[in-house]
């Protein structure tokens, strides 16, 4: 059944996890002050719905979403609203945010609602718990789950697959939870498939994490017998949810490490051998992908009432002078973070949220850590240099690592004389900016930044 | 501390914030490297005087590189290894016989108009160091092909001359050429270890299989162009009835099909492209060696390769993700 990888293109960047693979995660100091933003997720950015000297509890909520590709956000911390207005985004943008300033109680909000039996809920009801918390996909997309957890009636979901590949150097928040928390994640996952009426889910992880392997391994292994619930639709319209016996099944798969193996149509060729389509979404092979972060997420939520306020992050790199996994509250500024990590070194030079391969860099770190942040990574001087780029010299690496099988190298010259269009007919937009092109690029071409720069100029000419 | 990390900015570009430790410079001079063994053969067999010509082709084409991108206003990039590996090539594709001066007239030929004029590296259609060869051999063909016989590293002062072994085949027949031997096998061996007259880089075709094998696992190159050309020459030399053993050992077969007809900037991209280059190449020769006027069709066919891989890259292309399955 398994493939162990995807089988077009990829890379083996040096992995770089030793350093905090094996560290526990620890909790960071509460902070003082967090900036929450409104936009921590793709799609409508949330509308403050607090005022400055307002108090809040943590979990309250304090954005509202706004329509259905959107989420909540929650305050992370109890205290005083003390201002509500653009602050800058570890995205790179100033967006409107709120900023607490903590009462230091750390008080949760009243009215939690708790679910011991939330197998027993419905579709909708979980759904509904999914949304209200704020979830979104927390590998770094940011795709609000719960819209993923609706798809359109047409399209068949035969297969959840909970993303733990980590393919990203340094990154090791996914793997330290799936080795600390793996119950909260396979309740996660069945929870979703309950959501989606799916009896077969898939928990694909890469093999340099086998003590993650084996602990997810191990609680996948009691999903044994769990009351699913079906919805029928009966003739004269109702709906009711109706108890389907016990058949259900999480399976855990090693793969094979390679980069970009978390990539989601990566992972769904990987896991089930689907292939989906230039164009299309995993549902169109009938496939959800959620980060394994996101799953706990979930899980939290549905059957503690807790909403999304804090998450596991990696501190690491060179350029840290004692790395580290922490659970940091939302809206944390990355300053505070790296401070608790003994902070920056003199050499430290770049500093990235998320992993080398796809981490936006930051200008400084005044700013939050979101809902999408695995990690905060400094890289030094040699690691960080701006990198000499040269003209194509077409020795086809680019070509051979591209795991959407296109050709880097012809789509940047042709972006590079302007020839947007001509890039558009040869598969610009399957391109996911994965950067495997730039990676073995021997004249360290700006491939990522070609494609991101044409999509936005064909954009606008589209409006 | 704080304060610090306020006022401290950081580096900002775009992803990925790594690469891989694959530069142009290494490339270049590994590929030079590969090709140190050969030259060092040729020069044991030639004498100083090869070593003179290998010399001056490489001096020739970095002097002429920088001298071009200084006049031209561009970065000078002479340091990158590509004119030097230029030069190497260029230097293995002359007799080792050759006044000096054509070492300079073939630098200045492959570096300005096949190279610089075209836009520099990654940008030449034609292999340079082919095109300052072939301008070599029409502007000066007594020189060009004045062929030393090896010596054993005698001074060329002393040396005789005499015609390649596909020059006696063409002219004179295989029985003529198998006299020059004891026997088939003698000739083989002759052959492969590089006893026979021939341009510098034709005479050890062991020592530049070594090198592209090197390539071939290190992944610097691909295996696909050497074998099928390779490979297209002995099949076809063995259909018409000649001797594929011989005409796979031969002429600058084994140094085109590793070093030349597999650079990177002048031929496809993709594997399967790349298969009906060296195909391409492979009927070129044989055709000019039967057929044409040369005894040898190596460094033509190669040239006129170079002309289809635009023509190639665009019939093969990269079989998209998730395609094949949407047309299904």
């Amino acid at each position: 059944m398994t493939r162990g990888t995807f089988e077009m293109g990829g890379i083996h960047p040096p992995e770089n996890k030793e350093k905090t693979e094996s560290l526990a995660i620890v909790a960071a100091r509460l902070p003082e002050r967090v900036v929450i933003p409104m936009a921590m997720h793709l799609g409508a950015p949330a509308k403050p719905i607090v005022a400055v000297g307002d108090l809040v509890k943590k979990g309250q909520k304090v954005g509202e979403a706004q329509g259905h590709v959107s989420a909540p956000v929650h305050a992370s911390i109890s205290g005083k609203v003390t201002a509500v207005g653009n602050f800058p985004s570890p995205m790179g943008i100033d967006v409107p945010a709120v900023v607490i300033e903590s009462d230091g109680l750390d008080e949760w909000v009243d009215g939690l609602v708790e679910h011991e039996d939330f197998m027993s809920l419905s579709a909708g009801d979980l759904r509904a718990i999914i949304k209200d918390a704020g979830i979104v996909g927390m590998g770094g997309a940011t795709f609000p789950s719960h819209v993923k957890l609706d798809p359109p009636k047409e399209k068949k979901i035969t297969a959840v697959i909970l993303n733990g590949a980590e393919c990203e150097p340094y990154l090791t928040s996914d793997s330290r939870l799936m080795e600390e928390n793996p119950s909260e994640i396979v309740e996660g996952i069945k929870i979703m498939m309950n959501v989606l009426k799916v009896t077969e889910g898939f928990i694909g992880i890469e093999k340099n994490k086998p003590a993650a392997i084996e602990k997810i391994t191990e609680e996948a292994g009691k999903v044994a017998c769990e009351i699913m619930v079906e919805t029928h639709y009966h003739r004269d319209g109702m709906v009711e949810d109706v108890a389907a016996g016990c058949k259900m099944g999480v399976h855990v798969l090693p793969l094979e490490v390679k980069y970009p193996q978390g990539s989601e149509k990566q992972l769904i060729k990987a896991v089930t051998g689907r292939e989906v389509p230039p164009g299309l979404l995993p549902m169109d092979v009938g496939a959800v992908v959620q980060n394994v972060s996101t799953a706990a997420a979930v899980y939290e939520a549905v059957r503690f009432g807790r909403p999304l306020i804090d998450r596991v992050v990696t501190i690491t790199g060179p350029g840290i002078k004692e790395p580290k996994n922490m659970r940091v509250r939302i809206g944390t500024l990355f300053s505070e973070v790296i401070e608790q990590c003994g902070g920056l070194t003199d050499e430290a030079s770049k500093v990235l949220m998320g992993g080398p391969m796809m981490g936006i860099a930051q200008a400084d770190t005044m700013v939050p850590v979101i809902k999408g942040t695995s990690g905060i990574v400094a890289l030094t001087g040699e690691d960080a240099a701006i990198f000499d780029i040269g003209p194509c010299i077409r020795c086809g690496r680019c070509v051979e690592v591209c795991p959407m099988g296109l050709n880097p190298g012809l789509l940047g010259r042709l972006i590079e004389t302007g020839r947007f269009e001509e890039a558009k007919e040869h598969g610009l937009m399957d391109c996911f900016e994965c950067g495997s092109c730039s990676y073995v690029c021997p004249s360290s071409r700006p491939m990522v930044q070609f494609a991101k720069w044409a999509k936005r100029e064909l954009a606008k000419k589209k409006k | 501390m704080e304060e610090k990390a306020k006022d401290k900015k950081f580096l900002v570009s775009v992803g990925p914030h790594i690469r891989s430790n694959v530069s142009v410079p290494r490339i270049m001079w590994t590929v030079s490297a590969a090709l140190a063994p050969a030259a060092l053969v040729s020069v044991y067999y030639f004498g100083v005087h090869a070593l003179l010509v290998i010399a001056a082709c490489i001096l020739a084409c970095m002097a002429i590189e920088a001298a071009t991108q200084k006049i031209m206003g561009v970065k000078v990039s002479v340091t990158d290894g590509s004119a030097f590996l230029t030069g190497l090539l260029l230097g293995m594709n002359l007799p080792a016989g050759v006044p000096l001066y054509l070492p300079v007239i073939g630098a200045a030929v492959a570096i300005v108009i096949t190279k610089h004029l075209f836009g520099g590296l990654g940008y030449n259609i034609f292999n340079p160091a082919l095109i300052g060869r072939a301008f070599l051999m029409a502007s000066f063909p007594k020189l060009m092909t004045t062929w030393p016989i090896p010596a054993g590293g005698q001074m060329l002062v002393d040396a005789k001359t005499g015609a390649t072994p596909l020059g006696i085949l063409k002219e004179e027949g295989y029985q003529k050429l198998l006299a020059h031997f004891t026997g088939q096998q003698d000739m083989y061996t002759s052959m492969l270890f590089g006893n026979r007259g021939g341009s510098l880089g034709e005479v050890s075709v062991l020592a530049i299989l070594l090198g592209g094998i090197f390539l071939i696992a290190k992944g610097y190159i691909n295996w696909q162009i050497p074998v099928s050309f390779i490979g297209t020459v002995a099949g076809l030399t063995w259909v018409f009835g000649g001797d594929p053993v011989l005409a796979m050992l031969s002429g600058g077969l084994v140094l085109g099909a590793f070093f030349m007809a597999t650079d990177y900037v002048t031929v496809p991209q993709l594997n399967r492209a790349q298969l009906a280059f060296g195909i391409g190449c492979g009927a070129i020769t044989v055709l000019i060696r039967l057929k044409g006027g040369y005894p040898e069709g190596v460094c033509y066919a190669i040239l006129l390769m170079n002309c289809l891989t635009p023509l190639l890259d665009r019939a093969f292309k990269p079989k998209k993700f998730g395609e094949a399955k949407a047309a299904a």
